[in-house]
Parts: C-alpha cells; structure tokens; sequence
C-alpha cells in the first residue's frame, strides 16, 4: 500500500493537472466562439463566388482554350490530397480524424489505379502521414495559429497549388478539412479543389440569357477561378480553425473530469489508509496499556 | 426605388443595404447601377474606387477595392472584393 505522503503527493499533482486542463477549456471556449464567427463571417463570400463561377462555367463550352482550372488536364491519373490539419494537438481526435479521411481517400485512389500525392498544411497532419507516406508529401506548409490566418496568407498558398497545377504535377486536387457542425460534432470533409467541379445537373440557377459580360466570359473565369481556389482553401482553414477548438473543448472537458474522477478515487484510498493508521496506532497503545 | 447593394470580402459580408446609385469602375470602363439596371457580370479594376450614392444627389461615400468582381441581377448588385479600403 502505497505511504499516505505519497497518496497526498499524487492527489496535488492531479489537482494541478486539472487546474490546467479547465484553464484549457475555458480558453479553446472563447477562442471557439471567434473562430465560429469568423467560419460564417467567410460563408456568403464563398457561396456567392461559387454560385457565379458555376454559373458562368454553365455557359462556357470546354475547349482546348479554356482555363485549364476548369477544363482540367485531360487525365485523371494523379490525384493530389491538400490536407488541412493544424499545428498543435491536444485537440482530441481533431488531427487524426482527418488524416485518417486521407488515409482512407488515398487507398481507394490506390486501389483505382492511381498516384496519390499529398500537400499537407499544418504540422500534425504532416506528421501523422509522413509515417506511411513519407516519399509522396510533395510540400508542406505550417500556418501557425488558424484563428489568426488572413486572406493573404492563404492566396499564397493558392498561387503556389495553382501554379504547380497548371505545371501538371497533378491531374486532380482534393481539398481535406474538418467541417464544423456543432461543438460536439466536426465532420471530416473531402472537396474537389481542381479543375472546379460544375453541377451539370441544371441545379445551377439560370442568370438569364441575357446577361453581358465585362469581359468576355473567358476572361471572368480566367480571373475567378485561381480566387476561388483561394477561397475555397481559407474557407476550409476557417471551419478547421472552428473544429480545432470545439474539438480541443471536448477533449480538455473530458480530462477534467476524469481528473475529478481520480481525485475522488485518490482522496478514498487515502482516507482509508489514514484510517487504517490510526486503528493499527491505537490497538497499539490499548495492547500496551493491557499489557501492564 | 432602391438599389440593393451588397459588398463581399472573404472575410466578412461588409455591407448589405439600399441604396441610390453605386458607380463601378469596370475593367472596361466605370458604369453607373441604379435600379432595374440590366444583368451584367463585370471584374473590376485593381485599386479603383467604387462611388456610393446613398441617396439621389448626396455626396458619394467612396471606397477603394482591390481584386473585385461586380454582378448585377434582379436581386441587386453584388460585389466580391478581396480587399476594401475606407477612403479618406
């Protein structure tokens, strides 16, 4: 049985292991309601952007002049995973929910016949699939604090995907986040960054036939589409940074209660042994007293 | 009868309300949107000021907006911009 000093010693530096983990949650609870704002803050600007580029890209016939962000091109052999975790952990199952929507993704594609190749944003999804994947991550970038990633940041990136796009390291991207629902729930999400994925399924509302364009359509798409992809990368940074932080909420919950839970456990154990002490000291004394 | 303008950046819907008149400074040339204006979709110049007329003949609130793109449909005018400066 364990000393009663050592049960006391054990219970304070549980204590302090709950002290943190609160002061955690209560930190991810008020960064989380910034990041849910800022996720919707980013909504109607995405959803608009795409509504037009489908619209337009409705219009547009496909041919060897097109932007190659919307027609492709012409292959479907390599695949490109973007995946976008974040760089710190303690986050619950955050990080590995989406690697493993990675994992899942690249072996179907695999399984298809084709070459996977990742770009991973944020350290701990790098980290996670570069113990089976070590040889296809072809870049990886770091982007610190989701709360705090501007547009410009993300343009970037953009530029850079759009760039080794239209150099044809990929034939297809997939985007991968982790889609904020509620606090509880964050879903993993795949999306088709490029080329730009057009519902042809006439859901796209109709602008009317006669709508002028300023330039010629060509030219709008040409401009929107790399803004889109952009877009689209700082949306899905937006509702990770929101998952990020109701997931690490849950997670530093959870911990302080089982830290509870332990202390509750600890404090028994080590009002018993106290007990236990005092009996075995007072038989003593009794057998002593007797004894004379 | 108003014209319902909206301004867009990734980061936030900036404004979303009626107004007179709003000048757009179009690749091709700056053009005025008042209401009932035909559907036109429209990038927009780099750096450029957009010119709001809150109401008929008041002084245009002006501000500068890169990376912007202009739409105009029965609904109203709606501008996606990446960056919106308020003018001095």
């Amino acid at each position: 049985m364990a000393s009663l000093k050592a049960l006391k010693m054990r219970i304070n530096s549980v204590k302090s292991t709950q002290k943190i983990t609160k002061a955690m949650k209560m930190v991810a609870a008020a960064k989380l309601r910034r990041a849910t704002e800022a996720a919707q803050a980013s909504r109607p600007y995405a959803e608009r952007l795409e509504a037009v580029v489908s619209s337009i890209a409705s219009k547009v016939t496909v041919g060897p002049q097109s932007p190659r962000l919307l027609a492709g091109t012409g292959k479907d052999d390599v695949h490109l995973l973007v995946v976008a975790t974040s760089d710190k952990g303690l986050a619950g199952a955050f990080n590995t929910n989406i690697v493993r929507l990675a994992r899942k993704k690249a072996e179907e594609l695999r399984a298809a016949g084709k070459t996977v190749k990742f770009y991973t944003i944020g350290k701990k999804g790098k980290d996670q699939l570069a113990r089976t994947f070590r040889n296809d991550i072809i870049h990886s970038i770091e982007p610190g604090d989701l709360g705090k990633l501007s547009f410009t940041d993300v343009q970037g990136w953009g530029e850079d995907l759009t760039a080794r796009f239209e150099a044809g390291e990929f034939d297809v991207a997939h985007l991968l986040f982790s889609k904020f629902v509620t606090v509880l729930t964050q879903e993993p999400t795949a999306i088709q960054l490029m080329p730009v994925a057009v519902a042809t399924d006439g859901s796209v509302p109709s602008v009317g036939a006669s709508v002028e364009y300023e330039p010629d359509e060509e030219e709008i798409l040409a401009d929107l589409l790399p803004r889109n992809v952009s877009v689209q990368l700082l949306r899905a940074n937006r509702e990770n940074a929101a998952s990020e932080q109701g997931s690490k909420m849950t997670a530093m919950d959870n911990a302080t209660r089982n830290a509870g839970d332990m202390i509750n456990k600890l404090t028994i154990q080590y009002n018993r042994t106290r007990q236990a002490a005092i009996t075995t000291e007072l038989i003593e004394i009794i057998a002593g007293a007797e004894a004379l | 009868m108003p014209l319902h303008f909206e301004l867009v950046t990734p980061e936030k819907l900036c404004r979303s309300d009626d107004v007179y008149m709003v000048v757009v400074p179009g690749s091709e040339g700056d053009f005025g949107v008042l209401e009932g204006h035909s559907p036109i979709m429209s990038t927009l110049r780099n750096d450029a000021t957009l010119d709001i007329y809150a109401t008929q003949g008041a002084t245009p609130e002006k501000l500068t907006i890169a990376g912007g793109f202009a739409e105009v449909n029965e609904k109203g005018l709606t501008i996606l911009a990446e960056q919106v400066v308020e003018a001095v």
